[in-house]
């Protein structure tokens, strides 16, 4: 447990480089940003205190607000996601709870469920990013479409990102 | 205190949650242009409904006072119209008359009945007594004959037309001023007869016929037709068919002539004839 802080730490500054430096620019066709970043936030542990998750949360949406220049915009929906996450993992917990010295990642509690998790939290960060950022609900189905295409990119990304986390862990 | 407490311990989650995103969507709107001038829109939008609500519900609540008031405008107004309306309907005009005291004063009319096809034909104007109309008025029209006010009520009078059998009017040719008596023949509203001429006149076709200005009823000169047709009948006079320049279809507007003189002529006509009686 010790060295998750560090670890925790690097990634932190690796998402939100990755963020800012490349899925940033990556805009295809206007409807589809990926934001992956949240991915942070998914895989903290399970025994994270509720205050912490959403101290991080702000932390991480206010560094990617800074580099984007959209301050409040991220650090809001992030933090929104991360008051759900505990919600959330209640729901779809396994029958037996989750285990002790586990994350919760892919290769713990499997695809399925990693599937389920990342897709509640992300499609719940990227409607409230989307909105937030739209801040109108005029265009309410344009921007709905966004939601929806960006967050199957990212949910895409992250799943994607889970295998390289794989062999990462089993490095370390 | 405990107990606060314990509870605040027990929500702190929501807590933080709230406390954090208003403190991100503050720094949100207070940071982004489009999000900013969006919330104010907002707000303002939001204080204009209200305000708009507000303001309906105060009217239904003054709504009393507001009938009240309209009634005294509506009051106020209609005494204006009025008024104004009767100021028009006294409204004299003068003949050019400025080296000599006004004689004659002009009161605009409309007609508001007329006919042509009668041996009788009438005139109805919508003025009367009231303003200022009396028998023995002359009725032009835009510098043409029409006729004589027979009858007034308050706000009507009847004008005999030229175009009757019992009207007759002092007529003379208008370039050697030789004069007779005009009337129509109930034949043609376009056409009335002039007769009394001497034979020894020189008239042409086209001749201008206009008012002698004898009768003391219309001033000298109005015009009434041009010279149709004329022929020897019998005697020594001319008949003269005249082809009058007022058109009795179509009528519309009318000036009435009031001549001020009028009753100092007749006197004074009278006294003339008194002593022979």
């Amino acid at each position: 447990m010790i060295n998750t802080v560090p670890r925790y730490l690097i990634n932190f500054i690796l998402l939100v480089l990755l963020q800012v430096f490349v899925f940033n620019n990556i805009q295809f066709s206007g409807y589809i940003n990926p934001y992956i970043y949240v991915v942070f936030i998914l895989t903290l542990p399970f025994e994270t205190p509720k205050w912490l998750l959403l101290v991080l949360a702000f932390l991480l949406g206010i560094s990617i607000d800074l580099f984007s220049n959209t301050l409040g915009m991220h650090s809001s929906a992030t933090v929104f996601m991360a008051f759900l996450r505990p919600f959330v993992l209640n729901i779809i917990a396994p029958r037996d709870g989750y285990e002790s010295e586990t994350y919760p990642q892919l290769k713990y509690y499997g695809g399925t469920w990693f599937l389920k998790y990342s897709s509640i939290l992300v499609l719940a960060h990227h409607l409230f990013l989307f909105y937030i950022e739209v801040f109108r609900f005029s265009d309410f189905f344009s921007t709905l479409l966004r939601v929806l295409l960006s967050s199957f990119f990212s949910i895409l990304l992250i799943f994607v990102g889970q295998y390289f986390y794989r062999k990462d862990n089993k490095r370390l | 205190m405990k107990s606060l407490l314990n509870f605040l311990l027990r929500i702190h989650f929501l807590l933080l949650f709230i406390l954090i995103e208003i403190f991100s969507i503050s720094l949100l709107v207070n940071n982004n242009n489009y999000q900013r001038s969006r919330m104010v829109n907002f707000s303002r939008e939001l204080s204009g409904k209200y305000h708009q609500e507000l303001s309906g519900l105060k009217k239904y609540f003054s709504l009393q006072e507001v009938n009240q008031q309209l009634v005294e405008e509506n009051n106020r107004l209609l005494n204006i119209i009025e008024s104004t309306y009767k100021s028009d309907d006294v409204f004299f005009r003068n003949v050019n008359d400025t080296i000599y005291n006004q004689r004659y004063f002009y009161t605009p009319a409309r007609v508001v009945n007329n006919s042509v096809n009668k041996k009788h034909n009438f005139i109805t104007l919508n003025k009367g007594k009231k303003q200022g109309i009396k028998p023995e008025m002359a009725v032009v029209s835009d510098g043409n004959i029409v006729g004589v006010v027979k009858g007034v009520s308050e706000n009507f009078a009847t004008v005999i037309s030229l175009l009757n059998l019992d009207f007759k009017i002092s007529a003379k040719v208008k370039k050697n001023g030789y004069f007779g008596s005009l009337v129509w023949d109930g034949q043609d509203y376009q056409t009335a007869v002039l007769n009394e001429i001497p034979l020894h006149v020189d008239i042409q076709l086209g001749d201008t016929i206009i008012t002698s200005g004898f009768s003391s009823i219309y001033p000298e000169g109005i015009l009434i037709g041009y010279i149709e047709e004329f022929e020897k009948k019998s005697g020594s006079f001319y008949t003269i068919y005249v082809r009058l320049s007022t058109d009795f279809k179509q009528l519309n507007y009318v000036n009435v002539i009031g001549n001020l003189t009028q009753n100092e002529k007749l006197n004074l006509e009278q006294q003339g004839i008194d002593p022979n009686d």
